[in-house]
């Protein structure tokens, strides 16, 4: 499939990546190749074949519904980039 | 004291030949000295490490310590460690220290081994050279213009420098067998599930699995043993019994039965590494064994199908990175896109940008079931040629790496060349069987890996195959000559 520079920012924006414009048309090429190679896929007929998602096959393993952690707001907080009474501040979202 | 294998070391330590402290002080020492030509170590662990060795050497002294108290590990910087920085190779996480510890240092810890410190890696696990990490490249110690192979080449690089006896790895699509294999050292990964994944940082969730590099089979089997097990932390961690992996290593060969897949040993690989790998073959005919050639045929595939399924679950997996709770955050970001966008687009580095990105393409609308829904119906063949070849032999073998450690920067620009590196070791993890690289030889001075696979939870057949070896042969005692 031929991969152009929008396609690059359109990804870029839905894996909220900020690319420079310098290197918009470097990223633009490797992705390029790299699909290229993964096309290599496409050589194989797979009609009937189930998807595999787990090596082993097994399903996600179910525990009771009950609370196991303690909370830890204070300790895990003192890691954020910018908190205040608790709360994990960003950029204003609403005026 | 650094010649000396873990198993050596237990010894040693129980007839009071030398203290904990000793033997810590002594890494250390090494550590300090040599490890600016090879940047192995992300983060030195110092003091922390000399006050375990002290208590340590207090529970010998009590008569309650347990077999391995008082030996120096290090660990992948992955792995999550409380009070010791946790970066994953990546400026993302350059100040990270992690609120909670992995369960298999925390395994490590409960069985008293004293923590060196954190080991280099590739950016997040995704890298075959190490040249992917914010701090730097590794340079192998066999010749330091060389890549110590990647993810896990800050591992390989310390065990075959002698900075420490033995240290932790993972294995995404050869981060433990590559680095192993060009490096000199013996390296194994898991059947998936094996291993709790707890507290190692998440790449691709169906395909990461952690294990030991070490000097030997025997303190690989000795590791696993302190590795391996159920934790209801890890969801997809498997409730199976663990056995001793040490008792069948003194097993003899005779009547095993090995399988060459010619599509290991096919045009891409170093015709001098090829020799090697029928040199060791001939060792193992003389131990018993027989050998055929046997046909995976959906090989060349698993390439373009890893690089689909990895991706995609990187994409997902670091997703959570957004500069909102922990981690780099942009300066002065004018909303909450630009914060998202800006700390995403400076904190993490190329090859991880451009994984997230193939990652993203691959599950987006439009393109999921022509990309990820055809890698995961790939996958199912991938298992299955392995599957039809178990039915027929105990152990496949082939070379672990199709080249020994190429130069540093010789495949940075050129991401589909250095993903082709792995083409004989990915199809392992799309399986999720173990597999292990032990060395079995020198190519102009650089080492050669045998990578050898075995069929699920089969981890302790691999062990006394690669240990009958290192009885019958020396290449795992061969060691740089540079070193010192």
């Amino acid at each position: 499939m031929a991969l152009d520079r929008s396609d690059v920012e359109g990804i870029a924006h839905l894996a909220r990546i900020a690319i420079n414009e310098q290197d918009i048309e470097n990223t633009t090429a490797t992705l390029k190749d790299i699909l290229h190679m993964v096309d290599q896929m496409q050589a194989v007929n797979t009609d009937n074949i189930e998807p595999l998602a787990h090596p082993l096959e097994l399903v996600q393993r179910l525990r009771s519904d009950e609370v196991t952690e303690a909370n830890q707001r204070d300790h895990f907080q003192q890691l954020a980039p910018q908190t205040e009474n608790g709360l994990y501040l960003v950029p204003k979202v609403i005026e | 004291m650094h010649e000396l294998t873990i198993a050596e070391l237990v010894q040693g330590l129980a007839d009071k030949k030398f203290s904990s402290v000793e033997l810590t002080q002594h890494y250390i020492s090494r550590i300090n000295q040599l490890d600016k030509k090879y940047n192995s170590f992300i983060t030195v662990n110092e003091d922390e490490a000399l006050n375990q060795a002290k208590q340590a050497d207090q529970l010998r002294a009590n008569g309650q310590a347990n077999q391995f108290a008082g030996i120096p590990v290090a660990h992948k910087d992955i792995f999550c460690t409380k009070g010791i920085k946790t970066t994953c190779g990546s400026k993302m996480l350059a100040n990270f220290v992690a609120p909670y510890e992995s369960t298999v240092t925390e395994k490590f810890s409960q069985a008293n081994f004293i923590t060196l410190g954190k080991t280099n890696m590739d950016e997040f696990a995704m890298g075959s050279s190490n040249e992917t990490s914010h701090f730097g490249s590794v340079c192998n110690p066999w010749d330091t213009k060389r890549v110590p192979g990647g993810s896990s080449g800050g591992s390989a690089a310390a065990v075959a420098a002698q900075l420490t006896p033995a240290a932790t790895g993972t294995d995404t699509g050869g981060s433990i067998r590559q680095p192993a294999a060009l490096c000199g050292i013996t390296g194994i990964k898991p059947t998936y599930g094996r291993v709790s994944r707890w507290g190692m940082i998440a790449f691709a969730s169906s395909l990461d699995q952690a294990g030991p590099m070490t000097r030997t089979a025997e303190d690989a089997a000795l590791l696993l043993n302190v590795m391996s097990g159920f934790d209801c932390k890890d969801s997809t961690c498997v409730d199976q019994p663990v056995p001793d992996y040490t008792e069948s290593l003194n097993q003899p060969l005779t009547g095993l039965r090995i399988g060459l897949p010619k599509e290991y040993f096919s045009a891409g690989i170093d015709s001098n590494v090829s020799k090697a790998i029928h040199a060791a073959l001939d060792v193992y005919r003389q131990l018993g064994a027989t050998i055929k050639e046997v046909s995976l045929p959906h090989t060349a595939l698993s390439l373009p199908a890893y690089y689909v399924i990895a991706p995609a679950e990187a994409s997902s997996n670091l997703s959570r990175f957004d500069g909102v709770r922990y981690g780099y955050r942009c300066e002065t970001p004018e909303n909450l896109e630009d914060l998202y966008k800006r700390s995403r687009g400076e904190g993490f580095g190329a090859e991880v940008k451009r994984r997230i990105l193939v990652g993203t393409y691959a599950l987006s609308a439009g393109y999921y079931d022509a990309y990820y829904i055809k890698a995961q119906k790939i996958r199912r063949l991938v298992k299955q040629d392995f599957t039809d070849v178990f039915n027929e032999v105990d152990v496949i073998m082939s070379p672990t790496a199709p080249t020994t450690a190429f130069n540093l920067g010789e495949k940075m620009d050129d991401p589909v060349a250095m993903y082709a590196s792995d083409i004989n070791t990915i199809a392992v993890n799309l399986a999720g069987l173990p597999a292990m690289s032990i060395p079995a030889g020198l190519v102009d001075g650089l080492p050669v890996g045998l990578q050898m696979i075995g069929n699920y939870f089969a981890e302790a057949k691999l062990l006394q195959v690669a240990h009958q070896f290192q009885q019958a042969t020396d290449w795992h005692r061969q060691r740089p000559t540079a070193l010192d």
